[in-house]
């Protein structure tokens, strides 16, 4: 697209922002935010007081503790998710996968790979959409490389993931989970690139010829349209994972009242150093229930689990989907999606171990 | 008008094809809506997120669910 078409409209649209607009905006977010950090600090003591207050729970009581676990965790992790989930929605508001694709196509591969991967978190992607991507991206000289850069990144680092490592785990955890994925996507990427591997890709893929019309109208967005699209990410996402948090969080509850302190150090503890591999395995055929899988995998620590396990055990839940795999089977025969999956379950597998020995 | 709905078959898309014909119906439009599956036509027509739609060759969203009200909009094309 031409930029003179691109500005035409939005010079259209938006020439009247009365400044009043922005401070109601402002001052909505202020009173928004306040009141969220009122409640969000007041429910550990709302917790307590309900188990040993209301209740008139004995503190040292299995039952008591798991519900403990349950009433503080849940409206925590929810808050959490709230927060971030509209916080994304609007950062990705700034993105579309077409500008990323015109930031990345011709990059050199190094620096593409780096750069793939920070797009493929803030990009707005859809697995359904993978295809259709892939090839936009391909047929208009991203290079293939990049291309899986971005498409190893997309998965791998979501926003709830995060959220549920922050909240039962620590900012620590989180800032490992965000670093170690974007390391794995620009690594892997890398090496998918260096191998050349263009002729595994199917046939008709390069064939296709690039678009010959440019689409969609990508006017300036209104900050009040941001928002509209934050509150839609909500409503979508928190929407669909409550039920499997809440079940996770429920299950965690219960490993963490009746499951005794370090049974887990012997079966994935650090001794156990097959415990690396059988996570990555177990955690491929899961998928898309990291939201439900965290809080109990959180419990399991807690009982001795190793970290490096149980991180690992969380990449190859949601960065290798047997699903994603089904449908980029269209674009790229099988060999690739092997070498694919060989070298992201590989790179899993180093973070694993290297975090069960480093902490 | 002709209305194409493009989409791999994910539930996103299949819920953009029912509400812009529950949005055609509202208006009381009359229009021809087209599923469009084939990836190539969407690489064509530059789209690389689905669902996407285009009225009469013109690609008016992608990667969007909208509801049915902001799909009048767009049929009404304001």
């Amino acid at each position: 697209m031409s930029s003179d078409v691109q500005r035409r409209p939005a010079a259209g649209k938006g020439v009247k922002r009365p400044a009043g607009k922005w401070v109601f905006w402002l001052l909505v977010t202020l009173a928004a935010v306040a009141g969220w950090w009122l409640v969000y600090s007041s429910i550990e003591r709302f917790a307590s007081w309900l188990v040993y207050g209301a209740l008139g729970m004995s503190a040292g009581n299995r039952l008591a503790s798991a519900i403990a676990f349950f009433v503080y965790e849940s409206p925590k992790v929810l808050m959490l998710l709230l927060v971030v989930v509209f916080g994304v929605g609007i950062i990705r508001s700034f993105f579309t996968p077409e500008r990323t694709r015109r930031l990345l196509a011709g990059r050199r591969e190094a620096l593409g790979n780096v750069l793939g991967s920070l797009l493929g978190v803030v990009t707005p992607f859809c697995s359904c959409s993978a295809v259709p991507l892939f090839i936009g991206f391909v047929t208009t000289g991203v290079p293939l490389g990049v291309t899986f850069s971005f498409l190893i990144a997309a998965p791998m680092i979501n926003e709830v993931a995060l959220v549920l490592l922050f909240g039962l785990f620590g900012w620590k955890v989180a800032a490992l989970y965000l670093g170690t994925g974007l390391v794995i996507a620009m690594i892997a990427g890398w090496v998918i690139g260096k191998l050349r591997l263009e002729g595994w890709v199917e046939g008709w893929v390069y064939a296709t010829p690039p678009a010959s019309s440019t689409a969609g109208p990508e006017a300036r967005m209104s900050w009040a349209e941001r928002f509209a699209l934050g509150r839609d990410a909500v409503k979508d996402i928190v929407g669909k994972v409550w039920p499997y948090v809440l079940a996770g969080i429920a299950v965690g509850a219960g490993i963490h009242g009746y499951v005794p302190q370090d049974l887990m150090a012997s079966i994935m503890g650090k001794g156990a150093w097959w415990s690396v591999p059988l996570a990555v395995i177990i955690g491929i055929p899961m998928y898309s229930n990291a939201a439900g899988i965290i809080p109990i995998v959180q419990a399991l620590l807690d009982k001795g689990a190793a970290l490096g396990t149980v991180l690992a055990f969380m990449m190859s839940v949601i960065g290798l989907s047997l699903p994603e795999m089904i449908i980029l089977r269209k674009v790229l025969k099988m060999p690739l999606i092997a070498t694919f999956v060989g070298v992201v379950g590989f790179g899993i597998l180093v973070v694993g171990y290297l975090f069960n020995i480093v902490l | 008008m002709k209305i194409e709905v493009l989409g791999t078959g994910c539930a996103k898309c299949m819920s953009v094809e029912q509400n812009v014909k529950k949005a055609l119906a509202e208006l009381a439009v009359q229009a021809e809506v087209e599923k469009v599956t084939d990836i190539q036509q969407m690489i064509q027509r530059g789209v690389m997120s689905t669902p996407a739609l285009v009225i009469d060759g013109k690609v008016v969203f992608q990667g969007k669910n909208p509801t049915v009200d902001q799909l009048k909009h767009f049929i009404q094309g304001t």
